[in-house]
């Protein structure tokens, strides 16, 4: 889960991470009202949306006067704001931050995730703050410092210290930069983080260490314990599609293509995708139904892949372990009768009771196109799609 | 002989009263699996299906039955908790099959392995958010179904479990047997890798040939090709899934996710081809990809 830069900063306040002055607008009157409580002269209006790369795309303005924040909050609030996190369509700006300018001296980056091969937490700094550290990682990956935490101790001091004077901080900038990575860590360890970063992480003329942004995504698997999390989260940054599929406990992934997938396996979904892709058609989800799918989970993903309309063609592809294949069948007729098939249906059973899911399926007398193994399913499912593409054909 | 599992596996099964515990421990005592007991805390002293013995810990339930594996359907809150006290009680082989175990829990269970190895302690993990293991014929923990599988000389590792099953489908419609399948599961952070697998069936003299099945995310696939190239010499072939993933989305699986460029199916079909392991172009060819490396 992902939560907007305001509310990573509210975090950041809470365990004692120095943030920037600054509140949250939902409308251009708020951002006045919230503009006057800050010193001033310079304020800085900043789009809350929960792509990256916010400054680039225009979504980031600093102000002068109390009319300019007007006229950018304005400009910004309402805007489909584009970045390369976005996608071509972008983002539309509902949330706003208005936050007091800070004297800048030095643009540092601080990061914080797991690290998949040792199974710890690694904290990366570097000079280069401001910048995309995708891009620092592949052109200089020696401009990068890390620390792992042993998990037994967590972080400890002298780690943060070695980061600090690495980054070149001066004597007088360590000690609180120490504190500020330790306390940044206890928030990731505490609320079941996967990434914090701080970027920049700025030095002030007056030598003090400021996290000027702040991006914090959580565990999924740990928000169980943590409501006040979740009470964070903004469903209107999500697509509405895998919204609704997260209702129904279907793990579904929206995607730009015209051939819907209903797979049962995360890995056995993405090779659906993959070999539809090899036979010219392109996947328009990833959907894993998951291992006890019933006819209303069936049902349920019917309906979300079909109310995508760049869907040409469904490719059911099922091999039934402990799920049996009539149990599928009979949702997949459930779903098709009640949600109305308007477009061509292939489905490929394999595993227990194939032959009663197929024959239930013949049964039917529904326009299904059956198929005898995967790459069968994947060559019809692309020539369906092509043909409902020039005809409108569904079977 | 196999690897891991077989007839002289005696499983535990913790949380064996659960609803998925309960039918899947049924599905392998069905397959001839030997369970030996069952943990519930607050069961202790009462009888899975009139037959299986229950007991309150690990550590009573080892001590009366000699169990030497245990099988975990503990809900996730729990899970991470629950493998520390299989490790603890000596169960050699733990095989978790929770999905959706808090990272942090799971990183804390590894380093707590870690600790109980360097004290010389035998354990193993295999999951979590796997399918399990089977020797077929011999031993099935988990949730795979057995009648798809067929004894033999295949050994199949995979991350993803339906894929699993593909392969074994695949090369059981050929007549190719399998000496063990292994799913490793789709967390970020797990016990046994594909490497240590590896190394499992190169030592087996029943394993013949190997299908090993990654996905996007991390590097595992990486640096099992490399060690395959080193020390590998049974015919081997790989695939990947996720080629068509998008970059930044998790697919499903915890763990199947591509971040900060790397993990991606290109990069790790490109250290398949490098290491001279063949790529099955399509999940449909898995066996009979195998086949033709084989037969070479």
């Amino acid at each position: 889960m992902k939560i907007h830069e305001y509310q990573a900063k509210v975090l950041f306040r809470q365990v004692g991470v120095p943030v920037p002055e600054g509140y949250p607008a939902f409308s251009v009157a708020e951002a006045i009202e919230a503009a006057k409580k800050l010193p001033g002269p310079v304020r800085v209006v900043k789009a809350q949306i929960h792509a990256g790369g916010r400054g680039l795309g225009g979504g980031v303005k600093v102000c002068k006067t109390l009319e300019e924040v007007e006229e950018k909050a304005g400009q910004i609030l309402g805007m489909m704001l584009k970045t390369h996190q976005t996608g071509p369509h972008g983002q539309l700006v509902r949330r706003l931050y208005i936050e007091g300018g800070v004297d800048i001296r030095r643009e540092l980056y601080l990061g914080m995730l797991l690290d998949r091969d040792k199974g710890r937490i690694v904290v990366m700094a570097s000079t280069e703050g401001g910048m995309n550290i995708e891009d620092v990682a592949h052109n200089t990956p020696e401009k990068i410092y890390k620390e792992w935490a042993d998990p037994r101790v967590g972080l400890q001091a002298f780690q943060a210290r070695k980061l600090g004077f690495k980054l070149g901080l001066s004597p007088k900038a360590v000690g609180p930069f120490t504190k500020l990575l330790l306390n940044l860590y206890k928030l990731y360890t505490e609320k079941d983080c996967s990434l914090v970063e701080i970027n920049p992480l700025v030095v002030t003329g007056a030598d003090e260490v400021i996290a000027l942004d702040g991006k914090v995504n959580f565990d999924d698997n740990g928000l169980f314990r943590h409501p006040d999390i979740v009470a964070m989260r903004d469903l209107d940054e999500e697509d509405p599609a895998e919204v609704e599929a997260g209702k129904f406990d279907l793990s579904y992934v929206h995607l730009d293509g015209n051939v819907g997938c209903l797979v049962n396996g995360a890995g056995l979904a993405m090779a659906t995708m993959d070999i539809l892709k090899t036979f010219g058609a392109e996947p328009a989800n990833f959907l894993d139904v998951g291992g006890g799918a019933t006819a209303e989970k069936v049902t349920a993903a019917f309906k979300i892949i079909l109310s995508d309309r760049r869907v040409q063609a469904i490719f059911v592809n099922i091999f039934g372990g402990i799920m049996k294949c009539d149990t599928i069948a009979e949702g997949v007729i459930i779903a098709a009768k009640e949600v109305g098939l308007d477009r061509p249906l292939v489905v490929r059973l394999e595993g227990t009771n194939v032959e009663l899911g197929k024959k239930l399926l013949a049964e039917s007398g529904l326009p299904i196109i059956t198929a005898s193994d995967m790459k069968d399913g994947a060559q019809k499912a692309a020539a369906a799609a092509k043909k409902f593409a020039e005809t409108g054909a569904v079977a | 002989m196999a690897v891991l599992v077989g007839k002289q596996t005696r499983l535990l099964v913790q949380g064996i009263t659960g609803s998925a515990g309960a039918f899947h421990t049924r599905q392998c005592i069905a397959y001839g699996t030997n369970v030996v007991g069952g943990v519930t805390p607050g069961k202790g002293g009462q009888k899975f299906d009139d037959t299986v013995p229950i007991f309150d810990t690990v550590t009573d339930a080892k001590a009366a039955t000699q169990a030497n594996a245990t099988m975990i359907f503990v809900p996730p809150p729990f899970a991470a908790e629950a493998i520390m006290e299989a490790a603890d009680a000596g169960i050699e082989l733990i095989v978790c099959i929770t999905e959706g175990i808090p990272v942090a829990d799971m990183v804390k269970a590894q380093t707590y392995l870690q600790g109980l190895r360097a004290d010389g302690k035998n354990v193993r993990l295999i999951g979590p958010n796997c399918p399990g293991i089977i020797t077929p014929g011999a031993c099935k923990i988990g949730i795979m179904p057995g009648h798809i599988h067929k004894p033999g000389h295949v050994g199949v590792v995979s991350r993803s479990g339906t894929l699993t099953y593909e392969a074994v489908g695949q090369l059981t419609a050929l007549g190719l047997g399998q000496s063990t399948c292994i799913g490793i599961g789709g967390d970020p952070v797990k016990g046994t890798d594909f490497i240590d697998t590896l190394e499992l069936f190169q030592a087996d003299p029943d394993t013949h040939a190997v299908i090993m099945i990654g996905e996007i995310g991390g590097s595992a696939e990486e640096a099992a090709a490399q060690w395959v190239k080193a020390n590998f010499t049974k015919p081997i072939i790989g695939f990947v899934a996720g080629l068509t993933a998008p970059p930044g989305r998790r697919m499903g699986h915890a763990g199947a996710i591509i971040s900060g460029g790397t993990g991606t199916g290109q990069s790790k079909i490109a250290a398949f081809e490098a290491a001279g392991i063949a790529v099955a172009p399509t999940p449909a060819d898995l066996a009979s990809t195998l086949v033709k490396v084989w037969k070479r």
